[in-house]
């Protein structure tokens, strides 16, 4: 049974992302606890790496905060194992593929089960280089999330028949950031996913108003903001829980609005 | 399926936005690399516009000094725009055009890629626009202007280290950002499939100069042909030609900077381990959680912690070996070759040369050496005056 799937059926879902340690894993712990009891439904860890290059400046920044503090990816996994019983939610982790490779496909995943991670999102590794990934998360069952984007058009049911956990739609062309406007098609994108699977679609990249996630949620089956929430930790530094778990209530209830 | 695999590296490790864009750039290269249309347009701009075949030039005085092997450089240098990067464009620029694109975007280290795609783009009536890293804004100042005279926008690149690592990841934030019009002219072997192939196909009309000219010259294939490798676009160009052949050695001289033990250099395959970054499988300089280290050159163009995936087979099958060259043995060799010959090579190529100048002496007098002359020096006189302590600024 998939535990990320499960994380949908209370209604829509809201997936709020923080870059761990940022500005340090102390903060990144507090918040994991609290925004999992403001009504986050899964929450993405973003394991920082030097060279994000799907992120835009908010999250590079965030990366290179974490980075320059001292984070490593075993004092991620230690933080994240310590508390686990006190995050009443979903956790996936964010990160890009050299990290997971240097450190080991293998030892990663089988981290990720023993922490409580249910799923993991590479967004430099596509569909044709799953092979490099699924293997290892299906040894230790860690459901690998998919990624469609507004480029995908033909390739989005071959992606999405293959999806597992949840299909992240990336709303917008580029790198994360918050934007004023979404202009792709998301109903079209969702539909296509759902001719072909009943994985729930997530939609991410460019959401930061409680607007823009409502009307999201009218066609998708959960709403991803980083960049919005990174700002408000970078604004707040250790004092960002309060404005963070406020945000994520807000959303929530945008969401759930329709 | 990965694609684009050479031994274990290579391959496409970018993001879902990009993959019909290189799936794309894919099916158009296959069907106009050997479409004779585009095959003598290609061949037309190579020798009327970019000056080839370049010259395999004998060099008698550096031969007799050294007094070793014999010694041609392949004269890269003579190339329009002053280095072997143009070829490159050429070829992604025309094909650009057949794909409808009407912008090109580049990322740049020393500028010359980045001057060459502005050439091309002048040319072609192509929109362009360049990343390049801050620090290296600074560095090479002139090729900024140089860019910019071309009618090129440059952004100086201000995230991470501020060099070529950043302007490759900036450049493809910017692709993702804009697929349908614009093109990814990627400067050299590297990248996700098809870049390491396409590009190394592109200059790999070096090799194949260099034998029918030295055959020509001498009846025979050289014993060794080096080129500095930074991604490894000209070293690319330069062996491929030679890979079959059993009897030439194939020698990849790498920026060590400061040292291969000291933290600031930038030799891939001497300090690298196995990453995935930046679109491939291959060598990285990086820390034991994969994070990619801030390396260092002199050397703008080799300024960079990885290495194309055909060379990082090459090194594991032994076909071609790579040499650490430090910051000190390149700049020698800049000053010897433009005292000796009368050649003022890039401080990239000096690399090589400072290898050829290690290695020609320990060698008989009927062996040949080829090395590949990338890039003319012009662009770094003021930074090795400085580097030797005078005060000059462009």
């Amino acid at each position: 049974m998939s535990k990320i799937k499960d994380a949908f059926k209370n209604g829509k879902a809201f997936i709020p992302f923080i870059t761990a340690g940022d500005p340090d894993l102390a903060t990144t712990e507090k918040l994991l606890v609290e925004m999992s009891r403001s009504g986050a439904d899964i929450i993405e860890i973003g394991i920082p790496f030097s060279d994000p290059i799907a992120e835009g400046v908010v999250i590079q920044e965030a990366d290179l905060r974490s980075l320059e503090a001292g984070t490593t990816t075993d004092k991620i996994f230690d933080m994240v194992k310590r508390v686990r019983s006190e995050i009443k939610c979903e956790l996936a982790v964010m990160t890009y593929m050299n990290p997971i490779f240097v450190y080991g496909t293998d030892k990663f995943m089988a981290k990720c089960s023993e922490c409580g991670i249910s799923a993991v999102i590479v967004p430099d590794t596509p569909f044709e280089e799953k092979g490099e990934l699924a293997p290892y998360c299906d040894k230790y069952g860690v459901e690998l999330v998919s990624l469609i984007a507004p480029t995908s058009h033909d390739r989005i049911k071959m992606i999405a028949k293959n999806s597992q956990g949840f299909v992240y739609c990336v709303s917008s062309m580029g790198v994360t950031g918050v934007r004023s406007e979404i202009t792709t098609d998301i109903s079209e994108m969702v539909s296509l996913v759902r001719s072909v699977c009943d994985t729930p679609c997530a939609v991410g990249f460019g959401i930061s108003t409680p607007e823009q996630a409502k009307s999201m949620a009218q066609y998708a089956d959960g709403v991803i903001v980083g960049s919005a929430i990174v700002k408000i930790v970078a604004q707040y530094g250790r004092e960002c829980i309060k404005p963070v778990c406020d945000y994520v209530k807000s959303m929530k209830e945008a969401i759930l609005s329709n | 399926m990965s694609k684009g695999k050479f031994g274990i590296h290579g391959g496409q490790f970018v993001p879902e936005t990009l993959m019909n864009a290189i799936n794309e750039f894919e099916e158009a290269y296959n069907k106009y690399k050997d479409d004779p249309e585009f095959v003598s347009e290609l061949d037309t701009l190579m020798r009327e516009y970019a000056g080839r075949p370049s010259r395999l030039y004998y060099a008698e005085k550096m031969t007799n000094d050294l007094g070793g092997a014999k010694i041609y450089l392949k004269r890269e240098d003579l190339n329009h725009t002053g280095s072997h990067k143009l070829n490159n464009c050429l070829g992604q620029c025309l094909l650009a055009k057949k794909m409808g694109k009407t912008r090109v975007i580049a990322e740049t280290g020393a500028g010359q890629h980045g001057v060459a795609t502005a050439t091309v783009a002048a040319l072609l009536g192509l929109e362009c626009e360049i990343f390049m890293g801050k620090e290296d804004t600074i560095r090479q100042a002139l090729n900024v202007y140089r860019m910019k005279l071309l009618g090129a926008k440059v952004n100086a690149v201000e995230t991470g280290t501020m060099t070529l690592k950043d302007a490759v990841n900036e450049a493809m934030r910017e692709w993702t950002n804009r697929v349908s019009d614009t093109h990814y002219v990627l400067g050299s072997v590297m990248g996700p499939h098809p870049f390491p192939t396409v590009v190394r196909d592109f200059q790999s009309v070096i090799g194949r100069e260099i034998k029918a000219q030295l055959l020509e010259k001498e009846g025979r294939l050289p014993d060794v042909v080096m080129a500095c490798v930074g991604g490894g676009s000209n070293a690319m160009g330069a062996f491929y030609e030679f890979i079959k052949e059993d009897s030439v050695a194939l020698i990849g001289c790498e920026a060590a900077g400061l040292g291969v033990d000291n933290p600031k250099n930038a030799a891939t395959i001497a300090n690298g381990t196995l990453g995935i970054f930046h679109g491939m499988k291959s060598y990285f300089c990086q820390n034991e959680y994969g994070q990619i280290a801030p390396v260092y050159s002199i050397s703008a163009g080799l300024d960079y912690p990885g290495i194309g995936p055909e060379h990082a087979n090459l090194a594991d099958t032994g076909r071609a070996q790579y040499v650490p060259v430090t910051d000190e043995e390149a700049v020698c060799a800049f000053e010897y070759l433009s005292k000796t010959e009368g050649i003022i090579p890039a401080i990239e190529s000096s690399h090589a040369v400072a290898h050829c100048m290690k290695i020609a002496p320990t060698m008989g007098k009927d062996k040949i050496i080829v090395v590949n002359l990338s890039g003319r020096g012009d662009k770094d006189v003021a930074a090795i005056a400085r580097y030797r302590g005078e005060d000059i600024y462009e």
